[in-house]
């Protein structure tokens, strides 16, 4: 989006004597009476963004006993607790990256026109509504030992005893896929709608083969929104919380790092230390989030021509 | 899944021009695509199916199908989980959280809009933080502090939660929308001697009502979705569906999974009517893609 519409700045002609009014310096920057529109919004974050987030910092520093890093010296010297940081990780991590991965040739297969699109793209919609809860649910009765896969799989002979796929590892990441691989898709697809399609075809005039196509023009002009894309579903998956409690193994492993922060305060009700553990949450997220912004840069960030 | 880059030529054939006759072989790379979205869209229907099958199934061990079916579930669940109160306190929460975010977002969209200001970038960013963070991040420390204000547990703490990401979200789907409405236009209404809330009320909420209701129902499938603020800020009376979902389904074994499934299908016929609805007035694309490129102002 660009900011085209700006106020009229300096009527034309208008004689700008230096003594003019303050007001009237102020308006002509930008600031008049009508910034008072904002202030609900602004009030609001600060209140119920910014204020809690700092006294939630601030918590953090002042353990229910010790020293003011205490507690962060506790989460990170306990490896019950440090372990969650890797086990986050090693789920959200494959499955943000396998959402984009395979969003990829399914929404290149999908960009033009074709009957029955949109009922694809509803039915993808779909798995975003329902919410982890439902999914989880839904898991646990699809691929449990007795349920319609593992039935499929022995049905076929692919296996002589039910696969394990719930209250472990696969369970929640099964779950962070049909949640997460739509909502990949939908962002890819729209990034790749917004490449002009010329632009490839002027490539196979001069003779471009589709790997050097995709490879040369494409990729080139879709990696930024990949990146976006990674970081978005990147998020989804890492406060992985529900799912992990229900199709995962709470206790051991899928004990992630919202397990360990919920933990804190409401079984233990040590406020500072749950603070403590979010402020390490929030910190990794923000570097993964910021490596992958900071590659970002390097890429090329333009107009692709298209509609998008 | 596969990872496989497929290009297929003569894809997208340009408006006007004579059509590519359609293959109807495809290569085996256009197979493996398309048997990779067969495949997703038919456990998605197991993991939909089998909870939609379960709710009605009489008894359901090791076999196929169920023995008999029945809609007893249902009734049980209705009574069980009190799901008439459920259902009341998710509309009072969702409706509640929807006024409030237009209330405090348009103006603010407005203003992002149409000005040019110092700190402008700033606020933006400020606007876009609630969005990026995962819920459980910044939700403990609220759900800290709306305990020490006494304000979590009752409804008035589940909304004010469900605002943080609420606010922002009507803000980041108003301003492009903004934008697209012409400036003169509401110069002349001011030319015309229309005063400021004339001008609101008369010639901006008319163009402004598309966008609005577009983003009231994002923001009301987000809110009746949203688990993790609420699982934190909510009292025993003052549970959404999908808390007092979650709650049945982690103490499983008390009741029959059964009456669990009726209360997960309850849930998800509630989600796909929000859905249909939503999907007659936005694109699908407009329900992901909360977070567009950070403008440059």
């Amino acid at each position: 989006m660009s900011v085209t519409a700006t106020r009229p700045t300096a009527s034309a002609g208008a004689p700008q004597s230096p003594r003019a009014h303050w007001r009237h310096r102020l308006a002509e920057r930008g600031v008049d009476a009508q910034l008072w529109l904002l202030a609900p919004a602004v009030l609001f974050v600060v209140l119920l963004f910014l204020y809690p987030f700092f006294y939630g910092l601030g918590l953090s520093f002042q353990p229910t006993e010790g020293g003011p890093f205490n507690d962060y010296a506790r989460f990170f010297g306990d490896a019950y607790q440090r372990d969650t940081m890797w086990i986050t990780l090693r789920l959200a991590l494959p499955a943000a990256l396998l959402n984009v991965l395979a969003s990829v040739p399914i929404a290149y297969r999908m960009r033009g026109r074709f009957r029955g699109k949109r009922l694809v793209t509803i039915l993808l919609v779909v798995p975003i509504t329902l919410g982890t809860v439902l999914t989880a649910q839904g898991l646990l009765n699809f691929l449990g030992p007795t349920g319609w896969f593992n039935r499929v799989l022995l049905a076929l002979h692919l296996t002589d005893e039910p696969v394990r796929l719930v209250h472990n590892y696969w369970g929640v990441f099964l779950s962070l896929v049909i949640t997460g691989f739509p909502f990949a898709f939908l962002l890819v697809l729209s990034y790749l709608t917004g490449i002009d399609p010329t632009l490839e075809r002027a490539a196979a005039t001069l003779g471009a083969g589709w790997w050097q196509r995709f490879r040369m023009i494409t990729l080139p002009l879709l990696a930024p929104g990949l990146a976006t894309t990674f970081c978005l579903t990147f998020v989804l998956a890492f406060s992985v919380f529900p799912s992990a409690v229900l199709v995962g193994n709470p206790a051991g492993e899928t004990r992630v790092i919202s397990i360990a922060a919920y933990q804190a305060a409401y079984e233990q009700y040590d406020y500072p230390y749950a603070s403590a553990i979010a402020m390490i949450m929030g910190l990794i997220e923000l570097v993964v989030i910021s490596v992958v912004l900071l590659g970002r840069t390097r890429l090329y960030t333009g107009s692709t021509g298209g509609k998008g | 899944m596969s990872t496989v880059t497929v290009i297929h030529h003569g894809d997208a054939p340009a408006a006007g021009e004579t059509r590519p006759r359609r293959r109807l072989v495809a290569r085996p790379a256009a197979w493996l695509v398309w048997g990779v979205v067969v495949f997703f869209f038919l456990n998605l229907l197991g993991v939909v199916g089998s909870v939609l099958v379960s709710s009605f199934g009489q008894r359901w061990f090791d076999t196929w199908l169920p023995d008999g079916y029945t809609g007893k579930w249902y009734g049980e669940a209705w009574h069980e989980f009190a799901l008439f109160d459920v259902i009341v306190v998710t509309l009072q929460v969702s409706l509640l959280v929807v006024a409030l975010s237009l209330v405090i977002g348009v103006p603010a969209a407005y203003v992002l809009a149409r000005h040019n200001f110092p700190g402008k970038r700033l606020a933006y960013l400020v606007f876009l933080l609630p969005i990026l963070m995962p819920p459980i991040t910044y939700g403990i420390p609220l759900a800290t502090v709306l305990y020490k204000f006494g304000l979590a547990g009752h409804l008035s703490g589940v909304v004010l939660a469900n605002l943080v990401p609420s606010v922002p979200f009507v803000i980041l789907t108003m301003t492009p929308f903004i934008e697209q409405i012409d400036p003169r236009i509401e110069s002349a209404a001011r030319m015309c001697g229309a005063g400021l809330w004339s001008v609101f009320l008369r010639v901006l909420a008319p163009l402004l009502l598309p966008g609005m209701l577009a983003s009231a129902i994002l923001v009301l499938v987000r809110t009746v979705g949203m688990f993790e603020l609420t699982f934190l800020t909510a009292g025993p009376d003052s549970q959404t569906l999908v808390v007092a979902l979650y709650y049945s389904m982690s103490a499983a074994g008390i009741r029959a999974q059964q009456s669990v499934d009726a209360m997960a299908v309850i849930y998800t016929a509630m989600m796909l009517v929000l859905l249909v609805i939503s999907l007659r007035y936005v694109n699908p694309t407009q329900l992901v893609a909360r977070v567009k490129e950070e403008p440059d102002s």
